[in-house]
């Protein structure tokens, strides 16, 4: 199933949102290009986002902090997380 | 100062129900991790372990001991049985009020934690088993061991997450080094596999789906275990006078905190600690023969080692042998440094050292002699076995072969 635009500008409000106060920052702060090693998210902060992640959507995230570079989940960027996260949502509505 | 020995040894964990058993295990690369067998697995992600299985505690225990005995106590009790029997110890008058109990354990009763909270907050129930406290309390082993055994002195339990062993045993070794003890039981016992205990583990998406393969490039993580092991540390005189079997000389032992963070583990940490247990040892780096590494399996925990041990050890790196015996028999918490003491006691008296099973791909950061999969026949003088926890606290002991 495709999201539609309104549905993906809430995923990308929601997760900016979670993130931004992971990161103790306003969400203005928080653009899509940052990395969350920018924003000062160490691997405990990562863990506890991607928690919060998965409360919000009700998504099981695959992620695995002893190789986050190959888990099937991308956090390189927050647009990369977004991006994740959309395709997570699509699939489980499919 | 007094020399310490250990005349008795005893286990209970997923390679098996005694030292026997469990050497046979770790020389054959044998490795006891498993489907995970208890209720509502199927809500868990991880569902590997190392369990000990083929165990039935109404063939050890009577009904009213089990009432008392969570499953962590049973593994204790066990253990203590055959260390004591193997070391010929009776505990009684004065010998007995200065002769000690020292245990490990993280999660203490969780099974039973997890039961209780089940009756109340899942089935409802306004009543829990009237014995839940003396039987879910982290220091139940040690007191119980105590009992059975009539040891009167210093007792009690240290919880220090995956250096509890480690730690309870530093602190055997000191009091009867001191002169304090003539005798302590030390080791360490865990059993956090249930529902919970794993689904918390789970959260922190350090664990492995299908295998512990410590130092390995393709490693994914760590892997619980479960048992205990118990052994008797003794004032040599003491052994000597009364003819023991000596099973290895301990010699040193160190103790260090990161103070950076509570998860993440820091080499200089653990280096401190092994550069300590040498020291107190007496020992040169170049001495070292073996290590058994904490070697989790996870990315972090082996890089770090490993460049801990290229600090200390310097050229000796990569002329002394380091195992994770974490793939055979899993990560047991607080009760790990006792079981990996068996593989220690195993290089030391049966010149045999146990392998890192579970070795697929060499990895650039763990460039050491891990001996990978097989068993090595090899002479070993001298050996380490490090524990570095959550929380960044480091343990470190330091043995000798015993001639």
């Amino acid at each position: 199933m495709r999201l539609s635009p309104g549905e993906t500008m809430d995923i990308k409000t929601k997760v900016i949102e979670i993130i931004a106060e992971q990161a103790v920052l306003e969400s203005s702060d928080v653009t899509p290009e940052s990395t969350l090693e920018e924003l000062g998210i160490d691997s405990l902060g990562l863990v506890e986002s991607i928690f919060a992640i998965e409360e919000a959507f009700d998504i099981s995230v695959p992620f695995n902090a002893n190789d986050p570079s190959e888990s099937d989940f991308d956090i390189s960027s927050v647009a990369s997380i977004i991006a994740g996260i959309e395709q997570l949502i699509a699939q489980q509505t499919a | 100062m007094k020399r310490v020995v250990i005349t008795g040894a005893g286990t209970v964990n997923a390679l098996g129900h005694d030292v026997a058993a469990t050497w046979d295990a770790m020389r054959n690369g044998r490795c006891g991790i498993g489907p995970l067998q208890f209720r509502d697995v199927d809500r868990l992600t991880i569902r590997i372990g190392g369990q000990v299985k083929d165990y039935d505690p109404a063939a050890h225990f009577s009904r009213q001991q089990l009432t008392l005995y969570d499953r962590f106590t049973q593994f204790a009790l066990l253990a203590a049985r055959q260390a004591l029997t193997q070391s010929g110890l009776v505990f009684e008058g004065d010998f007995a009020d200065r002769c000690g109990v020292v245990l490990g354990t993280s999660g203490g009763g969780l099974g039973t934690q997890e039961e209780s909270y089940r009756a109340v907050y899942e089935e409802g129930k306004n009543r829990v088993h009237p014995f839940v406290v003396p039987k879910l309390m982290n220091n139940a082993a040690a007191s119980h061991v105590s009992m059975e055994f009539n040891l009167r002195g210093p007792t009690f339990t240290v919880s220090t997450a995956c250096a509890s062993s480690n730690h309870a045993m530093g602190q055997a070794f000191q009091l009867v080094r001191s002169g304090l003890c003539p005798a302590v039981v030390t080791g360490g016992s865990e059993s956090m596999l249930c529902f919970g205990g794993v689904k918390a583990w789970e959260g922190l998406r350090v664990m492995s789906k299908d295998a512990c393969r410590p130092f390995s490039a393709n490693r994914n993580g760590m892997v619980q275990g479960e048992g205990a092991g118990v052994f008797v540390f003794e004032d040599y005189d003491h052994a000597r006078a009364r003819g023991a079997d000596v099973l290895a000389e301990v010699v040193g032992f160190a103790m260090s905190s990161d103070a950076t963070d509570i998860v993440m583990p820091s080499c200089e940490g653990a280096a401190r600690a092994m550069t300590g247990a040498l020291r107190d040892a007496g020992l040169n780096p170049q001495d070292v023969d073996y290590i058994n590494a904490h070697g989790t399996g996870t990315a972090a925990n082996d890089r770090t080692e490993c460049a801990a041990v290229a600090d200390v050890f310097g050229d000796h790196a990569g002329k002394l042998m380091i195992s994770s015996t974490k793939a055979m028999h899993g990560h047991l918490i607080g009760g790990t440094g006792a079981v990996e003491l068996l593989a220690c006691l195993m290089a030391l008296r049966e010149g045999i050292v146990a392998p890192t099973i579970g070795y697929e791909e060499p990895d650039p950061a763990c460039p050491l002699d891990v001996v990978p999969n097989v068993a090595r026949d090899a002479r070993v003088d001298v050996a380490l076995s490090n524990a570095f926890a959550f929380g960044g606290l480091n343990a470190v002991l330091a043995l000798k072969r015993f001639s």
